[in-house]
């Protein structure tokens, strides 16, 4: 038997406290032990994206990522996008409004993914977004819908900071 | 897949680590960032009892400027070094290969030190590390030990690091004014595994180039240093570096495998021209002038 590892993780802003085996990976951690199932798996070898979360708000590849590394880290996943009613959030609803997915498979990561850009870059150019989601792989729509909801929410947060008058991305 | 059942072990200093890896053997891995281990583990190619994680020791986390360049410590990211001044400023070749390493949230954890490690042919960091001369620092049950790159690695995914020792850091040597660099790859898909990339590394001074350091994946067994071709590149003023021959002289020593993605017919050819290629950009960098073909 291998080893078993105590873990406080937060999740979507909810500290979780668990025992889990070495070899259980984040993204298994997430949706087996708490039933975030959002999470997708696909290739469990980090090369789709699907698995996709944000680690202290940089996204990661949670397939190859065990959960005992995430202990005392924060995690994102596409559940704690949302707000407690179940609205979706900016980027989602350019998701949305783009028609940016089919199957849905891969839209968690690829909404992640563009999170994280509009979290992190102010004015992103094309091959900033190209860049944001090019580790993530979609069968379904031939990507140009997602670079278009990808820009489509990047230009919707530009106007909410304008609007606001915030200080832009962090 | 899933991994199977193995102990992991979270040290939280160095000397424990060495210990746990000094009781354990070939029973054991390192883990760094994972980004190559973990797709090993799950797929079950991997089969460790012990993985001794290297998470907690955030000593080799630092990357440091000393009087003679840079002491990049094995646990830094990809993403944190490719942000890095100091490596843009002492290690630019290094600096040009990290935004090729496979896709952002894979850099956002995979370390420095454990692509070095790792020593896949294949990876931008350990041909780049390779041209550099850099030395590998490991620490071990017997001590410190400094290994060139020359004789650090040795054979697809085998280096020199015994299986009680643990990379520790990388030292890299600060070039002189008038240095550029560049790197390039060509590949199926934008953050794959290239089949083949060129990096290279300039020198400028009094009008000749004084120092050239090229590297390629891809081609060879053990990450490649193209000293046929930096022979004929050293000592000649920017304007009369005859590229072609330099790329040939490379083709006609390097032997690539073929396989489902290229022959080994194009990979030996493209290596030629990614070599013009870096080359020629490298020399821009180094002297702001753009290279003309001889």
């Amino acid at each position: 038997m291998g080893s078993t590892h105590e873990v406080t993780v937060d999740v979507n802003g909810r500290s979780r406290r668990a025992t889990v085996a070495a070899r259980t990976s984040l993204a298994d951690f997430l949706r087996d032990e708490l039933n975030l199932t959002g999470t997708h798996l696909g290739c469990e070898h980090g090369v789709c994206g699907a698995c996709t979360v944000l680690l202290n708000g940089t996204p990661v590849r949670s397939c190859i990522m065990l959960a005992a590394q995430a202990d005392g880290e924060s995690v994102t996943t596409i559940e704690g996008l949302s707000d407690e009613h179940g609205n979706l959030n900016p980027v989602q609803e350019a998701f949305c409004r783009s028609h940016a997915l089919q199957c849905g498979f891969c839209t968690p990561g690829m909404v992640l993914a563009v999170q994280s850009l509009v979290d992190t870059v102010e004015e992103p150019t094309r091959e900033d977004i190209d860049e944001a989601i090019g580790g993530n792989i979609c069968r379904c729509t031939g990507y140009v819908q997602i670079r278009e909801a990808a820009r489509s929410a990047v230009e919707e947060a530009r106007c909410a900071r304008a609007a606001t008058g915030a200080g832009g991305a962090r | 897949m899933k991994p199977i059942d193995f102990h992991l072990h979270r040290p939280t200093t160095l000397a424990e680590a060495i210990a746990l890896l000094a009781e354990h053997g070939d029973d054991a891995k390192v883990l760094a960032g994972g980004q190559s281990l973990l797709p090993l583990l799950n797929f079950r190619l991997a089969r460790p009892e012990h993985v001794v994680d290297l998470g907690r020791l955030t000593t080799l986390r630092t990357t440091r400027r000393t009087t003679d360049g840079l002491t990049l410590g094995a646990m830094v990211t990809y993403a944190r070094a490719e942000a890095s001044r100091a490596v843009a400023e002492d290690a630019p070749l290094l600096a040009a290969a990290l935004p090729f390493v496979a896709h952002k949230p894979v850099r956002a954890r995979g370390t420095v030190g454990g692509s070095i490690a790792h020593g896949d042919p294949a990876a931008e960091l350990p041909a780049v590390i390779r041209a550099l001369d850099a030395v590998m620092v490991a620490a071990g049950p017997r001590g410190v030990r400094r290994i060139p790159a020359a004789e650090f690695f040795v054979g697809n995914l085998v280096t020199a690091l015994e299986v009680d020792e643990i990379l520790t850091g990388i030292d890299v040597a600060r070039p002189a004014r008038g240095t550029g660099a560049a790197f390039t790859e060509v590949g199926r898909r934008q953050g794959d595994f290239a089949l083949v990339g060129a990096g290279a590394q300039v020198t400028v001074a009094d009008g000749v180039v004084v120092d050239v350091r090229i590297a390629l994946t891809g081609i060879a067994g053990v990450p490649h240093r193209a000293t046929e071709a930096e022979t004929l590149l050293t000592g000649v003023p920017p304007a009369d570096l005859d590229l072609d021959a330099a790329a040939d002289a490379t083709r006609a020593v390097i032997a690539p495998s073929g396989d489902l993605h290229a022959t080994a017919d194009y990979r030996r050819d493209v290596a030629g021209v990614l070599l013009g290629r870096v080359v020629a950009t490298a020399v821009e960098r180094a002297t702001g002038h753009a290279h003309r073909a001889a």
